[in-house]
């Protein structure tokens, strides 16, 4: 469902504290959601900025997730790699109103426009 | 008390001031009449429009009323002489229904007009209601006002249960009362941490402790999917997992919005809350607002320290003299009698912050601060908040905290001592006779006379006088000792289990069952973490450790597992999974065969291949698709080979004397014997088992974790081999006799290797570590292979259900399922390829 600009993704409680699932978009790359266990949502392309490693499927600790293939660390907030590794992957704007998550659809759909 | 209050004013006809007339009568609408009052007294005739039958009382003080620690008429801010005495006309119990600003007036429900020359609307919020069936049965309250309070007193006289929903600052406020009252109250909240808007994890589940402790029931991560009923009222609430709670009143205290409804009714603008500029003025200038029903520079309030800031811009421009607000920072206290605890500003942390954090657990005290480019950013404390109003003052002022930075943590009185802000030197000054560690009762004068007796380090001050060996809490005290004592001599401690804390893997293994602990977030505050929840190192690490110690009881916490463990299966460079199902001792049959192939060709793998481990690896499955395969393979009779997990991993066999010509022992059966005693636990790191069946060892079993090789004479168990990165052939363990002292020798070894290697040492670096003799002294105490053996089948007992069946059967189903799937644009005309 789509109001605005904002694209709703359905209910907080999909995602469990400390972990994240993936949306696939069409035509474009999957995004992984993340839910810390502090309470904060992020969105984030799901490839690792060193070799595509899925991201939604590492250990997330406080705003931070290491990668499952090789273990960077990247900020949830800003997608940065983080310590001595560089690089960066695309955060999506996420805004969480009355127990739904949102997502920017123009930032969830830039790649599929382009194409 | 609930009687409706009337003041008709009397004095003063045809004054000639100016009307002001106020909507609200609440703490900030009469705050903004006192200001005003203060200044210029004789400049308004006051209207005060109240939607309750009662004067204005400090409505923050409901809590304490709902508690039994106050009453009504304790709380009251303004009696009615007040209203009396300054001329005030307080129409209560009669609610605004509309502004009519082209009138300049107000109309109340008794139908009342009223026109001003100047309104203040100061409605403050709603209670949200989260739109569940069954909201409106009677039995649902919220938490605003004095009438809702009476009507939890009710309830509670009639005793039962009560739900709150919400585990914020209200709804906890709500379940200590109604706790205290006598009813037995159970919290429902959304996300994983009580107070999550103010507390971090590590706090969130202190406070959770102790309020279970006083019986309350808090749920978290739990979502509210109906309230149910019988005959119009409330009998329950049932949750989205389908848990049922029977209640005879349920507390809706989920959030609060800005009542904002008359002034969007009356076109003034309005986005989450009525907006003003720094006077408190509307986009109409007759009009101000103040209070939670505002919105200032983008924000909206809950407390009421911003309210009378605003109150006094407010004054300050109704009265002639403008200063104008800036907005607030704001700090949160939760008033239930004997919890501490303060929040205060960003406690999230993340880029650039730092997180300085202290755990007493002899006081059950947690304080973090927060700083980022040297200013205070925010705190969260926790049993001692007596340093929480100066952290506030830092933040508010913005200090530069780098001259203070070491001593920070310890509070105000320590860090503002001068030269006291060195902790060396704060340490120095004490008198030898005051006790540095409590639990052992060492004072200073013993620790400095072992460290000047030789103890150069933290371990050996431990080892030698015990200061810091038990909880821990003193280890900066001990380490300022070191460095005052030595000078710049102290010694390298042995590595610390990661950087979040000062304890070695052996002190948490053992601190985990001398102090039974039971809980992730248990261990990191009893044992003084430095970080709220961890790093990826130390969380595993506290997750296998737990396992280990308490078999059984602990419940696995998927969330602090590497992926292949979360997800029970490889994951691959292309972010896809590989599937190995078990094959007893490297046996397989036609149906175990077909099975694989028919995985192999309907999930169409792009390969299968023979592992090194003697047995089959499925190649290229998808996430979505690991319950399916699992489920086909489960028809077949195969569970899962763990060729993912800090696990048992394969036990390799070679043929023996049931095939071989050289075979001495049935070593393909004794494989699988132990593959199944074995299978499904847990490890510090993987484990390997071989099984040949003559010292010509086919099954390369001197390059194994375990490893047996027949004789004629018996089996020869061999440990500590890898054949990994750095190879290493095994050590001669013993010689045993019979199949089941192999095995029982087999699970022995395993377990001591399980409660006492670091999280991640195979057992070939944990035996040059500890010394083969070591390993062989303690399975040769008296009746210690016995009882090896025993707390290892005891707690197999619990790890041998394959985790594929209950995945396969639906469980954790969120794991392997998308959210969903954006099709951007879903009238696009379908591609042509497709009739090609
Ligand atoms: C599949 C397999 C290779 C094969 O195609 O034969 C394999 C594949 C992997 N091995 Fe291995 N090892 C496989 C047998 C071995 C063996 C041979 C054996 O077990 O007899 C060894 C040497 C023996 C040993 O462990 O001492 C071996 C030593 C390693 C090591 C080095 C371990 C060490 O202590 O030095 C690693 C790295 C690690 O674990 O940290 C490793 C890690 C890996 C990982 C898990 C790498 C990774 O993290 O992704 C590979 C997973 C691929 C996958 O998705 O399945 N693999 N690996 C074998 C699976 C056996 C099974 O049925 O479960
Ligand atoms: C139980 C409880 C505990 C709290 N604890 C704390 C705490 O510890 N610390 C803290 O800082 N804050 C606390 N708060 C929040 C604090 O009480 C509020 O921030 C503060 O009361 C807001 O003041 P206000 O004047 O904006 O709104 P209110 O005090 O709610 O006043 C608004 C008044 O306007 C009336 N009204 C609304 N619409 C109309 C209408 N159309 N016509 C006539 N009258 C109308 C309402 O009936 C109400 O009486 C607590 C709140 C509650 C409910
Ligand atoms: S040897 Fe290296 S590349 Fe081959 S499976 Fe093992 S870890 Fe992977
Ligand atoms: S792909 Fe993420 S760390 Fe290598």
């Amino acid at each position: 469902m789509m109001i605005g600009n904002w694209l709703d993704i359905g209910p907080v409680t999909q995602i469990e504290p400390g972990t994240a699932r993936t949306l696939p978009v069409v035509g474009s790359d999957e995004i992984a959601v993340f839910h810390t266990m502090r309470g904060e949502f992020f969105a984030l392309r799901n490839q690792c900025p060193h070799k595509q490693g899925p991201l939604s499927q590492g250990i997330v600790h406080g705003e931070v997730v290491a990668c499952p293939l090789h273990n960077w660390n990247i900020s949830l907030r800003t997608g940065k790699a983080l310590g001595d590794d560089e690089g960066c992957v695309p955060t999506i704007p996420l805004r969480v109103d009355a127990g739904r998550l949102y997502l920017l659809r123009s930032a969830v759909v830039t790649r599929a426009e382009a194409a | 008390m609930n009687a409706p209050v009337n003041f008709e004013r009397d004095s003063f006809p045809g004054s000639g001031r100016e009307r002001l007339v106020v909507i609200g009568n609440g703490m900030a609408g009469c705050r903004a009449v006192e200001e005003i009052l203060a200044r210029d007294p004789l400049r308004f005739d006051v209207t005060i429009f109240g939607a309750e039958p009662r004067v204005n009382y400090n409505r923050i003080m409901l809590s304490p009323v709902l508690a039994g620690e106050k009453t009504f008429e304790e709380i009251v801010i303004n009696t009615a002489q007040w209203y009396e005495d300054n001329a005030i006309t307080l129409v209560s119990g009669d609610k605004v229904v509309a502004i009519d600003r082209a009138a300049q007036s107000v109309i109340a429900a008794s139908g009342r007009v009223e026109p001003y020359d100047r309104l203040l609307i100061a409605t403050g919020s709603d209670p949200f209601i989260i739109p569940v069936p069954g909201k409106d049965l009677d039995g649902v309250v919220t938490f605003r006002d004095l009438d809702d309070v009476d009507r939890m007193l009710s309830a509670a006289d009639r005793g039962g249960a009560a739900v709150v929903i919400g585990g914020g600052l209200l709804g906890l406020e709500a379940a200590h009362g109604l706790n205290l009252r006598g009813m037995k109250v159970t919290v429902i909240h959304l996300m994983p941490t009580l107070m999550e808007r103010q507390l971090d994890e590590a706090a969130g589940y202190l406070l959770r402790s102790e309020l279970e402790r006083r019986g309350q029931t808090i749920l978290t991560g739990a979502n509210t999917r109906e309230i149910l009923g019988e005959g119009g009222k409330v009998v329950g609430v049932r949750l989205e997992d389908g848990t049922e709670i029977p209640c005879d009143i349920v507390i809706m205290a989920v959030g609060i919005r800005p009542a904002t409804a008359l002034a969007r009714e009356a076109g003034l603008d309005v986005e989450r809350g009525i907006m003003v500029d720094d006077h408190m003025v509307t986009s109409d200038p007759a009009v101000l607002a103040v209070g939670e029903c505002v919105q200032h520079r983008g924000t909206c309030y809950g407390l009421v320290a911003p309210l009378w800031d605003m109150c006094r811009a407010l004054a300050d421009h109704a009265t002639g003299a403008p200063t104008g607000y800036e907005g607030s920072v704001t700090s949160t206290k939760l008033k239930v009698s004997g919890i501490d605890l303060f929040s205060a500003g960003d406690f999230l942390g993340g880029e650039g912050c730092e997180d300085i954090v202290m755990r007493d657990a002899a006081r059950g005290a947690y304080k973090r601060v927060i700083v980022r480019d040297d200013r205070v950013i925010g705190a969260v404390l926790y049993g001692d908040t007596a340093d929480g109003s100066w952290y506030f003052d830092l933040m508010k002022k913005g200090a530069d905290i780098s001259p203070i930075r070491e001593a920070l943590i310890f509070g105000q009185a320590f860090a503002s001592g001068g030269a006291l802000a060195d902790p060396n030197a704060a340490v120095a000054a004490l008198s030898d006779d005051v006790e540095i560690c409590g639990c052992n009762g060492v004072s200073k004068g013993t620790v400095v006379r072992t460290i000047q007796a030789g103890a150069c380090s933290l371990d050996a001050v431990r080892s030698s006088c015990k200061a810091s060996a038990s909880c821990g809490s003193c280890t900066g005290l001990v380490e300022s000792l070191l460095a005052v004592t030595l000078g710049g001599e102290v010694q390298s401690g042995p590595r610390t289990l990661c950087k979040c804390t000062s304890f070695t893997h052996d002190d948490v293994r053992r601190l985990i069952v001398e102090k039974d602990l039971r809980l992730i977030p248990q261990v990191m505050q009893e044992l003084h973490w430095t970080t709220p929840d961890g790093c990826s190192s130390c969380r595993p690490a506290l997750n296998y450790y737990l396992l280990c110690a308490w078999p059984g009881e602990y419940v696995d916490d998927q969330k602090s597992r590497f992926v292949n463990e979360r997800m029970h299966a490889n994951i691959q460079k292309d972010g896809t999974y590989s599937v190995v199902p078990r094959m007893w001792g490297g046996l397989t049959n036609p149906r175990e065969l077909r099975a694989i192939a028919d995985v192999v060709e309907k999930y169409d793998a792009p390969m299968v291949k023979v592992t090194g481990g003697q047995r089959l690896d499925i190649f290229g499955i998808r996430k979505e698709d690991l319950p399916a395969v699992w489920a086909d393979l489960n028809a077949a009779g195969m569970v899962s080979g763990h060729a993912y997990g800090k696990s048992l991993r394969t036990v390799k066999t070679c043929v023996g004397s049931e095939w071989c010509r050289f075979g001495t022992q049935d070593s393909t059966g004794l494989g699988v014997k132990i593959e199944h005693m074995t299978w499904g636990s847990w490890m510090p790191h993987k484990f390997k088992i071989a099984v040949s069946g003559c010292p010509r060892n086919c099954a390369e079993a001197t390059i194994k974790d375990f490893g047996v090789i027949c004789v004629d004479s018996g089996y020869e168990l061999h440990v500590g081999g890898n054949g990994g990165i750095k190879v290493r052939a095994t050590d001669f363990l013993c010689k045993v006799a019979t199949e089941e002292e192999a095995m029982d020798m087999c699970a022995a070894f395993t377990q001591l290797y399980r409660e006492e290697a670091h999280y991640l040492e195979r057992t070939a670096p944990w035996i040059e570590r500890v010394g083969l003799q070591y390993v062989k002294n303690r399975l040769a105490e008296e009746g210690a292979v016995e009882r090896y053996a025993a707390r290892f089948r005891y707690s197999q007992q619990f790890m041998q259900d394959d985790p594929w069946a209950k995945r396969a059967a639906g469980e954790d189903a969120k794991l392997h399922q998308h959210l969903a799937e954006v099709r951007p644009f879903p009238t696009a005309p379908k591609p042509q390829l497709e009739n090609a």
